[in-house]
């Protein structure tokens, strides 16, 4: 039973890891800054889900489990607001969705 | 590895480095903050490694446990009042330049330097 | 494994640390120094610092970037210094060797036969249960062996809190200060969704900030970051509703009051132990039973110091905010 609840962590970290990876390597590939926090926005919600089961499997029925659900829910909470906070800043500042990146003037 | 156990001093020495070429070369006032905050950040780190031992705990003495290792509380004690001091440093720091900004009209030296001369 | 962990953290820094030099939008900077704060706290709490590393969280990572923006709203934020000269990196390399060759006479990272284990701390260690008898030995020292030092930071606080009031002054609604516009002090009233989750938040981080004060003696907590903390939610309810709610809800007389009562706490308890019979900040003649005066010591002035902290951060904040945009 234990093997078990360790090799299930174990592929849940991985995975939350590659999601991770993929949202880093889509912030630096992609045109422009609306795609841009598409990629950045999976790092807040699969990256941290699948995490913090992760880590929530390994600690077990404890004390630091209720703390990491608690954890979990304040970052589903606050990640996806941050996300709509910056593209809503963004768009009341003038930029235009689906415009290239020198037209929106960024690097 | 003889590195591993000196690579957090090489980064202090680094770091605290790229913290004074900012306070000296840079000639933009919060920049210039944003510099000597990094300095203050390297010490941190200096007086945090020094508190580690080998195998030790957050120094917690939970009841009942006895034997245990624990890293040296000290140098933490120090860096909790430094890291409140160097905060309320840069809030008033801060605020010069605010003022500094409204006195001569930018925070760039040399364009505060060249309407001293005019004055 | 973990001394990987603190070498790739490390390494990131120095990353950030240099992005921070090169880049010329200071906007971009501010926002890399949190990062590099919250960098700063993982290294710190893989070194086993668990206070510590709770307190750059909070107040470097949360409070130092609010301020620095508060400024930059003030100030503009585009740097348009000249090139400076070559030359300076020299000295600063020179300088950086020179510490690197120095450091291969330092004890490695974690030897426990390094002189600084073998004096203080071994005592501080063994005699916090005897005479003080609280878990966490950090706050054991900062409350009660070095309490004088920490006398000494509440009022660097209330003097930087001090200081920058009379620099920028507070006053709302004299005859003296331009009438601002309507739309400055609104603040982000028209985006719904922060709002609404800012308004569902602030009453856990205001609860989590009093658990983390008084919680400071059984684990990493104290004083400073829960000060740090209810700031924090005082400033996102002022930056989500507005300048005007938030000093409705927290005039400044309280922040004012709130600023000066937390050290007067801290000086009256120590001249109560000085009435008492004792020395200054000596706790153990408060009550009967000394240790449980240290308790009672401890407890009032951690109450004193996150009060002050609380208030001289809001005094701050409202001090940036309220200055008109030139």
């Amino acid at each position: 039973m234990a093997l078990v609840i360790d090799l299930l962590s174990w592929s849940l970290l991985s995975i939350g890891g590659i999601f991770i990876l993929i949202g880093g390597i889509g912030v630096l590939r992609l045109p422009e800054f609306y795609t841009r926090m598409h990629a950045a926005s999976l790092t807040d919600s699969m990256g941290t889900i699948l995490i913090l089961v992760g880590i929530m499997l390994q600690s077990g029925a404890s004390l630091a489990t209720i703390k990491l659900i608690a954890i979990l829910v304040f970052m589903l909470l606050t990640g996806p607001t941050a996300t709509y906070a910056l593209a809503n800043a963004a768009l009341l500042s003038g930029m235009k969705p689906g415009g290239s990146a020198a037209a929106n003037g960024e690097d | 590895m003889e590195w591993l156990g000196l690579y957090n001093y090489w980064v202090f020495a680094i770091v605290l480095m790229l913290g004074i070429y900012t306070v000296i070369a840079k000639g933009n006032l919060i920049k210039k903050l944003l510099g000597l905050s990094i300095f203050q950040s390297a010490v941190f780190l200096l007086y945090i490694t020094m508190d580690k031992v080998d195998g030790g705990t957050a120094p917690i003495i939970e009841a009942g446990v006895s034997n245990q290792v624990f890293s040296n509380p000290l140098p933490q004690v120090l860096i909790l009042t430094a890291i409140v001091v160097g905060i309320s440093t840069m809030a008033l720091g801060l605020a010069i330049v605010v003022r500094i900004k409204e006195a001569y009209g930018s925070i760039e030296e040399h364009e505060i330097q060249a309407k001293d001369e005019y004055r | 494994m973990m001394v990987l962990f603190s070498v790739f953290l490390l390494t990131l820094l120095v990353i950030t640390a240099i992005a921070i030099i090169r880049t010329t939008d200071l906007f971009v900077a501010v926002m890399l120094t949190g990062i590099f704060s919250l960098l700063m706290a993982s290294v710190f709490f893989i070194l086993d610092a668990a206070d510590v590393a709770l307190t750059e969280a909070a107040v470097g990572a949360g409070i130092s970037t609010v301020l620095f923006l508060g400024a930059l709203a003030l100030t503009g934020h585009n740097e348009r210094s000249l090139r400076p000269g070559r030359w300076l990196a020299v000295p600063v390399v020179v300088a950086a060797a020179l510490i690197v060759y120095a450091t291969f006479d330092n004890p490695r990272l974690g030897d426990p036969e390094a002189p600084v284990h073998q004096h203080v701390a071994p005592w501080y260690l063994e005699q916090t249960p005897e005479l003080i008898d609280i878990p966490n030995v950090v706050t054991a020292i900062l409350g009660s062996f070095r309490g004088y030092d920490t006398l000494g930071e509440v009022f660097v606080v209330l003097t930087a809190a001090i200081g920058v009031m009379m620099l920028l002054g507070t006053r709302h609604g004299s005859a003296a200060s331009p009438v601002r516009p309507a739309s400055a002090s609104n603040g982000l009233r028209h985006h719904l969704i922060p709002r609404v989750l800012g308004r569902l938040l602030i009453p856990f981080i205001v609860l989590f900030g009093l658990y983390v004060q008084f919680h400071g003696e059984y684990g990493p907590g104290g004083g400073f970051q829960a000060g740090a903390l209810v700031a924090a939610a005082i400033i996102l309810y002022a930056l989500l509703e507005g300048e005007g709610p938030a000093l409705t809800v927290v005039p400044l007389s309280t922040i004012a009051a709130m600023m000066a009562g937390g050290a007067l706490l801290y000086v009256l308890v120590g001249l109560a132990g000085i009435v008492l019979g004792g020395n200054f900040l000596d706790y153990s003649v408060l009550l009967s039973n000394p240790v449980s005066g240290q308790h009672l010591g401890i407890l009032l002035i951690e109450l004193g110091v996150g009060v002050t902290v609380c208030g001289c951060l809001l005094s701050i904040f409202h001090a940036f905010a309220a200055r008109d945009i030139h």
